[in-house]
Protein backbone atom coordinates (compact mmCIF):
# COMPACT_ATOMS: atom_id res chain seq x y z
CA UNK A 1 0.00 0.00 0.00
CA UNK A 2 1.38 3.13 -0.52
CA UNK A 3 1.38 6.77 0.47
CA UNK A 4 -1.64 7.78 -1.70
CA UNK A 5 -3.45 4.85 -1.23
CA UNK A 6 -3.20 4.77 2.79
CA UNK A 7 -4.00 7.97 2.26
CA UNK A 8 -7.19 7.79 0.26
CA UNK A 9 -7.89 5.05 3.13
CA UNK A 10 -8.10 6.94 5.72
CA UNK A 11 -9.96 9.75 3.78
CA UNK A 12 -12.24 7.23 2.52
CA UNK A 13 -12.44 5.92 6.52
CA UNK A 14 -13.84 8.98 7.70
CA UNK A 15 -16.07 9.33 4.84
CA UNK A 16 -17.96 6.59 5.81
CA UNK A 17 -17.94 7.36 9.68
CA UNK A 18 -19.11 10.62 8.54
CA UNK A 19 -21.79 9.39 6.43
CA UNK A 20 -23.43 6.84 8.61
CA UNK A 21 -23.18 8.70 11.83
CA UNK A 22 -24.85 11.84 9.51
CA UNK A 23 -27.58 9.24 8.54
CA UNK A 24 -28.11 7.79 12.39
CA UNK A 25 -28.66 11.98 13.41
CA UNK A 26 -31.05 12.36 10.61
CA UNK A 27 -33.18 9.41 11.02
CA UNK A 28 -33.76 10.21 14.79
CA UNK A 29 -34.44 13.99 14.14
CA UNK A 30 -37.07 12.67 11.56
CA UNK A 31 -38.45 10.61 14.08
CA UNK A 32 -39.41 13.78 16.13
CA UNK A 33 -40.63 15.89 13.66
CA UNK A 34 -42.59 13.53 12.65
CA UNK A 35 -41.27 12.67 9.09
CA UNK A 36 -41.35 8.99 9.49
CA UNK A 37 -44.12 7.14 7.61
CA UNK A 38 -45.69 4.21 9.37
CA UNK A 39 -44.70 1.93 6.00
CA UNK A 40 -41.54 2.71 6.42
CA UNK A 41 -39.61 -0.73 7.16
CA UNK A 42 -39.12 -3.69 4.43
CA UNK A 43 -37.03 -2.10 1.16
CA UNK A 44 -39.90 -0.04 0.33
CA UNK A 45 -39.36 2.06 3.26
CA UNK A 46 -36.48 4.64 2.15
CA UNK A 47 -38.33 5.61 -0.71
CA UNK A 48 -41.58 6.12 0.91
CA UNK A 49 -39.60 7.85 3.75
CA UNK A 50 -37.98 10.20 1.53
CA UNK A 51 -41.55 11.03 -0.29
CA UNK A 52 -43.42 11.62 2.97
CA UNK A 53 -40.55 13.79 4.55
CA UNK A 54 -40.08 15.76 1.59
CA UNK A 55 -43.91 16.74 1.95
CA UNK A 56 -44.05 17.38 5.50
CA UNK A 57 -41.16 19.70 5.08
CA UNK A 58 -41.89 21.67 1.84
CA UNK A 59 -45.45 20.81 1.15
CA UNK A 60 -47.43 20.56 4.94
CA UNK A 61 -49.55 23.60 4.26
CA UNK A 62 -50.32 23.87 0.53
CA UNK A 63 -53.61 23.77 -1.11
CA UNK A 64 -54.87 21.16 -3.52
CA UNK A 65 -55.37 23.32 -7.04
CA UNK A 66 -59.42 24.26 -7.03
CA UNK A 67 -60.76 24.29 -10.27
CA UNK A 68 -63.73 26.67 -11.97
CA UNK A 69 -67.32 25.43 -12.38
CA UNK A 70 -66.43 25.17 -15.99
CA UNK A 71 -63.99 22.57 -15.41
CA UNK A 72 -67.06 20.19 -13.00
CA UNK A 73 -66.60 16.75 -15.42
CA UNK A 74 -69.76 16.12 -17.18
CA UNK A 75 -69.25 12.28 -16.65
CA UNK A 76 -67.70 11.66 -13.02
CA UNK A 77 -66.77 7.65 -12.53
CA UNK A 78 -68.02 6.35 -9.37
CA UNK A 79 -65.88 3.37 -9.07
CA UNK A 80 -66.97 -0.07 -8.49
CA UNK A 81 -67.62 -0.48 -4.83
CA UNK A 82 -68.18 -4.33 -2.69
CA UNK A 83 -71.74 -5.48 -2.51
CA UNK A 84 -73.13 -3.10 0.44
CA UNK A 85 -74.12 -4.51 3.94
CA UNK A 86 -77.14 -5.45 5.49
CA UNK A 87 -76.19 -2.76 8.29
CA UNK A 88 -75.41 -0.48 5.72
CA UNK A 89 -79.24 -1.10 3.59
CA UNK A 90 -81.41 -0.64 6.86
CA UNK A 91 -79.95 2.67 7.23
CA UNK A 92 -80.35 3.19 3.40
CA UNK A 93 -84.01 2.35 3.43
CA UNK A 94 -84.45 5.31 6.31
CA UNK A 95 -82.71 7.48 4.22
CA UNK A 96 -80.11 7.34 6.44
CA UNK A 97 -81.76 9.34 9.49
CA UNK A 98 -80.05 7.17 11.69
CA UNK A 99 -76.65 7.23 10.12
CA UNK A 100 -74.15 8.68 12.94
CA UNK A 101 -70.42 9.34 13.23
CA UNK A 102 -68.88 8.93 16.05
CA UNK A 103 -65.79 10.84 17.12
CA UNK A 104 -63.74 9.16 19.99
CA UNK A 105 -59.96 9.14 21.10
CA UNK A 106 -57.73 11.79 22.04
CA UNK A 107 -60.31 14.51 21.87
CA UNK A 108 -61.42 16.59 25.39
CA UNK A 109 -65.05 15.56 24.50
CA UNK A 110 -66.24 12.09 22.20
CA UNK A 111 -69.61 13.05 20.18
CA UNK A 112 -71.71 11.45 17.97
CA UNK A 113 -73.02 13.54 15.25
CA UNK A 114 -75.70 12.74 12.92
CA UNK A 115 -75.96 14.61 9.36
CA UNK A 116 -78.12 17.50 10.44
CA UNK A 117 -75.48 17.93 13.45
CA UNK A 118 -72.43 17.90 10.83
CA UNK A 119 -74.47 20.42 8.67
CA UNK A 120 -75.03 22.93 11.81
CA UNK A 121 -71.20 23.10 11.84
CA UNK A 122 -69.67 25.96 9.43
CA UNK A 123 -69.25 24.12 5.46
CA UNK A 124 -67.34 24.07 2.47
CA UNK A 125 -67.74 23.61 -0.88
CA UNK A 126 -64.51 22.92 -3.10
CA UNK A 127 -64.04 21.99 -6.87
CA UNK A 128 -61.03 19.59 -6.60
CA UNK A 129 -59.96 16.36 -8.75
CA UNK A 130 -60.49 13.02 -7.46
CA UNK A 131 -57.57 11.01 -8.37
CA UNK A 132 -57.25 7.39 -8.60
CA UNK A 133 -54.18 5.18 -8.12
CA UNK A 134 -55.00 3.42 -11.51
CA UNK A 135 -54.39 7.01 -13.95
CA UNK A 136 -57.98 8.03 -14.09
CA UNK A 137 -59.51 11.34 -12.65
CA UNK A 138 -62.64 14.21 -12.60
CA UNK A 139 -63.49 17.36 -10.75
CA UNK A 140 -66.31 17.66 -8.88
CA UNK A 141 -68.27 20.10 -6.45
CA UNK A 142 -67.50 18.38 -3.06
CA UNK A 143 -69.86 19.84 -0.23
CA UNK A 144 -69.18 18.89 3.29
CA UNK A 145 -68.30 19.68 7.15
CA UNK A 146 -64.74 20.71 7.24
CA UNK A 147 -62.45 17.49 9.76
CA UNK A 148 -61.18 20.41 11.34
CA UNK A 149 -64.20 22.06 12.44
CA UNK A 150 -65.50 18.98 14.06
CA UNK A 151 -62.34 18.46 15.41
CA UNK A 152 -61.67 21.99 16.76
CA UNK A 153 -65.17 21.78 18.02
CA UNK A 154 -64.30 18.95 20.32
CA UNK A 155 -61.11 19.95 21.11
CA UNK A 156 -57.48 17.93 20.31
CA UNK A 157 -55.50 16.78 22.69
CA UNK A 158 -52.24 17.79 22.51
CA UNK A 159 -50.74 14.09 21.85
CA UNK A 160 -52.73 13.02 19.06
CA UNK A 161 -50.57 12.20 15.89
CA UNK A 162 -53.18 10.30 14.10
CA UNK A 163 -56.58 9.93 12.73
CA UNK A 164 -57.52 6.63 12.53
CA UNK A 165 -61.29 6.45 10.28
CA UNK A 166 -63.88 3.61 9.61
CA UNK A 167 -65.96 2.95 7.35
CA UNK A 168 -69.67 0.93 7.83
CA UNK A 169 -68.20 -1.63 5.29
CA UNK A 170 -66.41 -4.38 7.03
CA UNK A 171 -62.36 -4.27 6.86
CA UNK A 172 -62.71 -0.52 4.96
CA UNK A 173 -60.39 1.92 7.35
CA UNK A 174 -57.53 3.62 6.65
CA UNK A 175 -55.38 6.42 9.10
CA UNK A 176 -53.88 9.86 7.99
CA UNK A 177 -51.60 11.90 10.34
CA UNK A 178 -52.87 14.81 12.21
CA UNK A 179 -51.46 17.50 9.01
CA UNK A 180 -53.88 15.68 6.71
CA UNK A 181 -56.83 15.79 9.27
CA UNK A 182 -56.48 19.19 9.90
CA UNK A 183 -56.27 20.21 6.59
CA UNK A 184 -58.88 22.73 5.62
CA UNK A 185 -59.34 21.08 2.39
CA UNK A 186 -60.08 17.36 4.15
CA UNK A 187 -63.91 17.36 4.34
CA UNK A 188 -66.59 14.61 5.80
CA UNK A 189 -68.35 15.35 2.31
CA UNK A 190 -72.19 14.73 2.52
CA UNK A 191 -72.98 16.74 -0.87
CA UNK A 192 -71.75 16.37 -4.68
CA UNK A 193 -72.59 18.70 -7.17
CA UNK A 194 -75.69 20.15 -5.20
CA UNK A 195 -77.68 17.42 -4.59
CA UNK A 196 -76.68 14.82 -1.99
CA UNK A 197 -73.77 12.92 -2.12
CA UNK A 198 -74.49 9.60 -3.99
CA UNK A 199 -74.55 6.17 -2.56
CA UNK A 200 -71.72 5.44 -5.61
CA UNK A 201 -69.54 8.17 -4.43
CA UNK A 202 -69.46 7.45 -1.11
CA UNK A 203 -72.81 9.00 0.32
CA UNK A 204 -74.55 9.34 3.10
CA UNK A 205 -70.40 10.61 4.23
CA UNK A 206 -67.33 10.06 2.75
CA UNK A 207 -64.28 11.66 4.47
CA UNK A 208 -62.09 13.27 1.53
CA UNK A 209 -58.71 14.91 1.17
CA UNK A 210 -57.60 15.89 -2.29
CA UNK A 211 -53.71 15.77 -1.43
CA UNK A 212 -53.79 12.49 -1.73
CA UNK A 213 -54.83 9.44 -3.71
CA UNK A 214 -59.00 8.80 -4.10
CA UNK A 215 -58.19 5.27 -1.82
CA UNK A 216 -57.43 7.28 1.02
CA UNK A 217 -61.17 8.88 0.65
CA UNK A 218 -62.97 6.05 2.43
CA UNK A 219 -66.88 5.84 1.62
CA UNK A 220 -69.97 5.62 4.23
CA UNK A 221 -67.69 6.59 7.39
CA UNK A 222 -69.54 6.22 10.65
CA UNK A 223 -66.50 6.30 13.12
CA UNK A 224 -62.99 8.76 13.59
CA UNK A 225 -60.39 7.95 16.52
CA UNK A 226 -58.04 10.83 17.22
CA UNK A 227 -54.95 8.71 18.22
CA UNK A 228 -51.23 8.74 18.71
CA UNK A 229 -50.81 5.63 17.49
CA UNK A 230 -51.97 3.91 14.05
CA UNK A 231 -50.20 0.43 15.32
CA UNK A 232 -52.56 -2.07 13.84
CA UNK A 233 -54.55 0.57 11.38
CA UNK A 234 -52.14 1.13 8.37
CA UNK A 235 -53.65 -0.59 5.45
CA UNK A 236 -50.83 -1.13 3.86
CA UNK A 237 -49.45 -3.61 6.61
CA UNK A 238 -52.37 -5.80 7.33
CA UNK A 239 -54.03 -8.54 4.29
CA UNK A 240 -57.15 -7.97 5.74
CA UNK A 241 -57.32 -4.53 3.96
CA UNK A 242 -58.47 -3.78 0.64
CA UNK A 243 -55.35 -1.56 0.81
CA UNK A 244 -53.08 -4.60 1.92
CA UNK A 245 -49.77 -3.57 0.01
CA UNK A 246 -50.85 -0.07 -1.01
CA UNK A 247 -48.46 2.74 0.57
CA UNK A 248 -50.10 4.48 3.63
CA UNK A 249 -48.71 8.16 2.27
CA UNK A 250 -50.58 8.44 -0.63
CA UNK A 251 -49.84 11.83 -1.44
CA UNK A 252 -46.50 10.84 -3.49
CA UNK B 1 -9.25 12.73 -36.31
CA UNK B 2 -8.16 11.75 -32.63
CA UNK B 3 -6.39 9.17 -32.23
CA UNK B 4 -4.01 8.44 -29.60
CA UNK B 5 -2.39 5.12 -29.52
CA UNK B 6 -3.16 3.50 -25.67
CA UNK B 7 -0.25 1.50 -23.81
CA UNK B 8 -1.44 -1.04 -21.21
CA UNK B 9 -0.02 1.56 -18.50
CA UNK B 10 -2.85 4.43 -19.17
CA UNK B 11 -5.36 2.93 -16.81
CA UNK B 12 -5.02 5.93 -15.22
CA UNK B 13 -7.22 8.13 -17.91
CA UNK B 14 -9.75 5.57 -17.98
CA UNK B 15 -12.42 5.48 -21.04
CA UNK B 16 -15.55 7.07 -18.58
CA UNK B 17 -14.47 8.00 -15.33
CA UNK B 18 -15.76 6.14 -12.13
CA UNK B 19 -18.25 8.44 -11.50
CA UNK B 20 -20.07 8.05 -14.81
CA UNK B 21 -19.35 4.30 -14.79
CA UNK B 22 -21.39 4.12 -11.06
CA UNK B 23 -24.06 6.53 -11.92
CA UNK B 24 -24.64 4.95 -15.46
CA UNK B 25 -25.23 1.29 -13.79
CA UNK B 26 -27.29 3.04 -11.19
CA UNK B 27 -29.41 4.43 -13.65
CA UNK B 28 -29.73 1.25 -15.50
CA UNK B 29 -30.74 0.00 -12.08
CA UNK B 30 -33.31 2.38 -11.61
CA UNK B 31 -34.62 2.79 -14.79
CA UNK B 32 -35.01 -1.04 -15.40
CA UNK B 33 -37.09 -0.68 -12.15
CA UNK B 34 -39.31 2.12 -13.36
CA UNK B 35 -40.49 0.58 -16.52
CA UNK B 36 -41.35 -2.71 -15.41
CA UNK B 37 -43.22 -1.34 -12.69
CA UNK B 38 -44.92 2.08 -15.29
CA UNK B 39 -45.60 -0.48 -17.69
CA UNK B 40 -47.97 -2.88 -14.08
CA UNK B 41 -49.31 0.67 -13.28
CA UNK B 42 -49.77 1.15 -16.78
CA UNK B 43 -51.85 -1.74 -17.25
CA UNK B 44 -54.48 -1.21 -14.48
CA UNK B 45 -55.67 2.06 -16.92
CA UNK B 46 -54.09 1.41 -20.07
CA UNK B 47 -56.13 4.34 -22.27
CA UNK B 48 -54.63 7.82 -22.46
CA UNK B 49 -56.42 11.28 -22.05
CA UNK B 50 -55.42 15.43 -22.90
CA UNK B 51 -56.29 18.06 -20.16
CA UNK B 52 -57.00 17.72 -17.03
CA UNK B 53 -59.70 14.85 -16.64
CA UNK B 54 -60.10 11.64 -17.86
CA UNK B 55 -61.56 8.73 -17.07
CA UNK B 56 -63.49 5.47 -18.80
CA UNK B 57 -66.28 7.44 -19.56
CA UNK B 58 -64.43 10.15 -21.17
CA UNK B 59 -63.23 9.26 -24.86
CA UNK B 60 -59.30 8.84 -24.57
CA UNK B 61 -56.89 10.26 -26.69
CA UNK B 62 -56.00 6.78 -27.49
CA UNK B 63 -55.37 3.27 -25.94
CA UNK B 64 -53.35 0.78 -25.57
CA UNK B 65 -54.70 -2.56 -26.81
CA UNK B 66 -54.26 -4.89 -23.86
CA UNK B 67 -56.36 -6.11 -21.50
CA UNK B 68 -56.61 -4.18 -17.79
CA UNK B 69 -55.59 -5.11 -14.22
CA UNK B 70 -59.24 -3.41 -13.78
CA UNK B 71 -62.61 -5.12 -14.46
CA UNK B 72 -63.94 -1.49 -14.88
CA UNK B 73 -61.85 -0.04 -17.67
CA UNK B 74 -63.65 -1.50 -21.10
CA UNK B 75 -60.91 -2.78 -22.90
CA UNK B 76 -62.68 -5.56 -25.41
CA UNK B 77 -61.02 -8.72 -23.54
CA UNK B 78 -63.37 -10.16 -21.39
CA UNK B 79 -60.62 -10.99 -18.79
CA UNK B 80 -58.85 -9.30 -15.84
CA UNK B 81 -54.74 -9.62 -15.37
CA UNK B 82 -53.87 -9.84 -11.70
CA UNK B 83 -53.58 -6.54 -9.85
CA UNK B 84 -49.45 -5.79 -9.20
CA UNK B 85 -50.11 -1.92 -8.34
CA UNK B 86 -49.33 -1.99 -4.68
CA UNK B 87 -45.45 -3.12 -4.87
CA UNK B 88 -45.45 -1.89 -7.99
CA UNK B 89 -46.41 1.96 -6.98
CA UNK B 90 -44.24 1.83 -4.05
CA UNK B 91 -41.30 0.14 -6.10
CA UNK B 92 -41.99 2.39 -8.77
CA UNK B 93 -41.34 5.68 -6.41
CA UNK B 94 -38.48 4.14 -5.01
CA UNK B 95 -36.36 3.95 -8.50
CA UNK B 96 -37.93 7.19 -9.13
CA UNK B 97 -35.72 8.41 -5.68
CA UNK B 98 -32.50 6.53 -6.92
CA UNK B 99 -32.78 7.92 -10.46
CA UNK B 100 -33.27 11.96 -8.94
CA UNK B 101 -30.31 11.27 -5.92
CA UNK B 102 -28.03 9.56 -8.80
CA UNK B 103 -28.87 12.18 -11.91
CA UNK B 104 -27.76 14.96 -8.97
CA UNK B 105 -24.41 13.27 -8.32
CA UNK B 106 -24.16 13.10 -12.11
CA UNK B 107 -25.46 16.77 -12.80
CA UNK B 108 -22.83 18.15 -10.22
CA UNK B 109 -19.94 16.53 -10.75
CA UNK B 110 -20.27 16.54 -14.97
CA UNK B 111 -20.39 20.28 -14.32
CA UNK B 112 -17.28 20.03 -12.18
CA UNK B 113 -15.30 17.81 -14.00
CA UNK B 114 -16.29 19.75 -17.06
CA UNK B 115 -17.45 16.19 -18.25
CA UNK B 116 -20.37 17.96 -20.29
CA UNK B 117 -18.45 20.50 -22.13
CA UNK B 118 -15.28 17.80 -22.89
CA UNK B 119 -17.33 14.72 -23.61
CA UNK B 120 -20.59 15.56 -24.28
CA UNK B 121 -20.99 19.19 -26.21
CA UNK B 122 -19.99 18.98 -29.93
CA UNK B 123 -16.52 20.39 -30.43
CA UNK B 124 -17.52 23.64 -31.99
CA UNK B 125 -16.59 22.09 -35.73
CA UNK B 126 -18.77 19.71 -35.61
CA UNK B 127 -22.24 21.93 -34.66
CA UNK B 128 -22.96 22.28 -38.59
CA UNK B 129 -25.39 20.13 -40.00
CA UNK B 130 -23.03 18.66 -42.59
CA UNK B 131 -21.26 16.66 -39.59
CA UNK B 132 -25.00 15.60 -38.70
CA UNK B 133 -25.14 14.24 -42.44
CA UNK B 134 -20.82 12.69 -42.33
CA UNK B 135 -21.91 10.55 -39.37
CA UNK B 136 -25.28 9.58 -40.67
CA UNK B 137 -24.11 9.01 -44.38
CA UNK B 138 -20.98 7.07 -42.62
CA UNK B 139 -23.65 5.16 -40.22
CA UNK B 140 -25.93 4.20 -43.67
CA UNK B 141 -22.87 3.03 -45.59
CA UNK B 142 -22.03 0.68 -42.69
CA UNK B 143 -18.68 2.09 -42.58
CA UNK B 144 -17.00 0.15 -39.27
CA UNK B 145 -16.47 2.14 -36.07
CA UNK B 146 -12.87 4.01 -36.71
CA UNK B 147 -9.95 4.07 -33.54
CA UNK B 148 -11.26 7.69 -32.71
CA UNK B 149 -14.80 6.34 -32.02
CA UNK B 150 -13.15 4.25 -29.23
CA UNK B 151 -11.74 7.57 -27.81
CA UNK B 152 -14.18 10.06 -28.24
CA UNK B 153 -18.09 10.54 -28.75
CA UNK B 154 -19.10 11.46 -32.54
CA UNK B 155 -21.69 14.65 -33.23
CA UNK B 156 -24.77 12.31 -33.44
CA UNK B 157 -23.69 10.42 -29.86
CA UNK B 158 -23.36 14.10 -28.42
CA UNK B 159 -26.59 15.33 -29.44
CA UNK B 160 -28.81 12.55 -28.54
CA UNK B 161 -26.73 11.71 -25.21
CA UNK B 162 -27.30 15.51 -24.31
CA UNK B 163 -30.91 15.07 -25.07
CA UNK B 164 -31.45 12.12 -23.29
CA UNK B 165 -29.55 13.73 -20.25
CA UNK B 166 -30.98 16.94 -20.55
CA UNK B 167 -34.47 17.04 -21.69
CA UNK B 168 -35.91 13.21 -21.74
CA UNK B 169 -34.57 12.29 -17.91
CA UNK B 170 -35.78 15.65 -16.99
CA UNK B 171 -39.22 15.65 -19.04
CA UNK B 172 -40.05 12.30 -17.42
CA UNK B 173 -39.56 13.36 -14.05
CA UNK B 174 -41.20 16.26 -14.54
CA UNK B 175 -43.83 14.84 -16.02
CA UNK B 176 -43.86 11.89 -13.49
CA UNK B 177 -44.68 14.68 -10.35
CA UNK B 178 -46.85 16.38 -12.60
CA UNK B 179 -49.01 13.66 -11.37
CA UNK B 180 -48.91 13.67 -7.54
CA UNK B 181 -51.93 15.20 -6.11
CA UNK B 182 -49.69 16.42 -3.32
CA UNK B 183 -46.55 17.72 -5.42
CA UNK B 184 -48.98 19.47 -7.74
CA UNK B 185 -50.71 21.31 -4.86
CA UNK B 186 -47.62 22.17 -3.62
CA UNK B 187 -46.56 23.66 -7.26
CA UNK B 188 -49.98 23.76 -9.06
CA UNK B 189 -48.21 25.24 -12.52
CA UNK B 190 -46.07 21.87 -12.60
CA UNK B 191 -49.45 20.27 -14.03
CA UNK B 192 -50.97 23.27 -15.77
CA UNK B 193 -48.77 24.49 -18.17
CA UNK B 194 -48.54 21.12 -19.67
CA UNK B 195 -52.10 21.10 -20.01
CA UNK B 196 -53.32 18.95 -17.05
CA UNK B 197 -52.91 16.09 -14.80
CA UNK B 198 -54.08 13.48 -17.75
CA UNK B 199 -51.66 15.57 -20.23
CA UNK B 200 -48.75 15.25 -17.85
CA UNK B 201 -49.82 11.30 -17.62
CA UNK B 202 -49.95 11.06 -21.37
CA UNK B 203 -46.62 13.38 -21.60
CA UNK B 204 -45.08 10.94 -19.02
CA UNK B 205 -46.19 7.82 -21.45
CA UNK B 206 -44.83 9.23 -24.23
CA UNK B 207 -41.47 10.43 -22.98
CA UNK B 208 -40.56 6.91 -21.38
CA UNK B 209 -41.98 5.36 -24.87
CA UNK B 210 -38.76 7.85 -26.45
CA UNK B 211 -36.38 6.83 -23.47
CA UNK B 212 -36.78 2.63 -23.99
CA UNK B 213 -36.01 3.57 -28.27
CA UNK B 214 -32.63 5.30 -26.91
CA UNK B 215 -31.86 2.01 -24.83
CA UNK B 216 -33.09 -0.08 -27.58
CA UNK B 217 -30.24 1.56 -29.88
CA UNK B 218 -27.77 2.10 -27.52
CA UNK B 219 -27.97 -1.32 -26.47
CA UNK B 220 -28.06 -2.47 -29.92
CA UNK B 221 -24.94 0.04 -31.56
CA UNK B 222 -23.32 -1.74 -28.16
CA UNK B 223 -24.10 -4.86 -29.61
CA UNK B 224 -22.84 -3.84 -32.99
CA UNK B 225 -19.14 -2.34 -31.54
CA UNK B 226 -18.37 -4.74 -29.92
CA UNK B 227 -20.42 -5.74 -26.64
CA UNK B 228 -18.58 -7.13 -24.15
CA UNK B 229 -15.34 -4.46 -24.47
CA UNK B 230 -17.98 -1.97 -24.72
CA UNK B 231 -19.89 -3.08 -21.25
CA UNK B 232 -16.07 -3.68 -19.70
CA UNK B 233 -15.07 -0.12 -20.35
CA UNK B 234 -18.64 1.31 -19.03
CA UNK B 235 -17.72 -1.58 -15.74
CA UNK B 236 -14.04 -1.69 -15.36
CA UNK B 237 -13.08 1.83 -17.27
CA UNK B 238 -10.63 -0.02 -19.18
CA UNK B 239 -10.44 1.18 -22.88
CA UNK B 240 -10.73 -2.04 -24.39
CA UNK B 241 -10.95 -2.25 -27.70
CA UNK B 242 -7.76 0.10 -28.37
CA UNK B 243 -5.80 -1.86 -25.84
CA UNK B 244 -5.86 -4.98 -27.48
CA UNK B 245 -5.06 -3.60 -30.78
CA UNK B 246 -1.68 -2.19 -29.89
Amino acid sequence: MNKISRRKFVKAGFTVTAGVSGLAVAAKLAKRYGLVPPDSGGIYGPGETLTYAAHRIFSRHSLAREFSRSMISKDPFANSIAPLSDDFKRLQSGRFADWRLSVEGMVAQSATLSLSDLKTLPMRSQITEVVCEEGWSYIAEWIGTPLHEVLKALGVLPQARYLVYFSIEPDWWDSIDMDDALHPQTLLVWAMNNGDLPVSFGGPLRLYLPRQLGYKSVKFLTRVRVTDSVKGFVPALDPNSPNYGYSWYAGI
Amino acid sequence: MLFFPVSPATNRFPRHTLLVRVTHWLTVVSFIALLVTGVEILISHPRFYWGEVGNSLTPPLFKIPIPSSRSTVPTGYNYVLPDQNGWSRYLHFEAAWALILTGAVYFISGLRTRHFRRNLFPAPQDRTWAAFRRVIAHHLRLTPASNADDRSYNVLQRSTYLMVVFILFPFVIWTGLAMSPSFNAAFPWSSTVLGGRQSARTLHFLVSVSLVLFLLVHVLMIALTGFVSRTREMITGAAGRSRERT
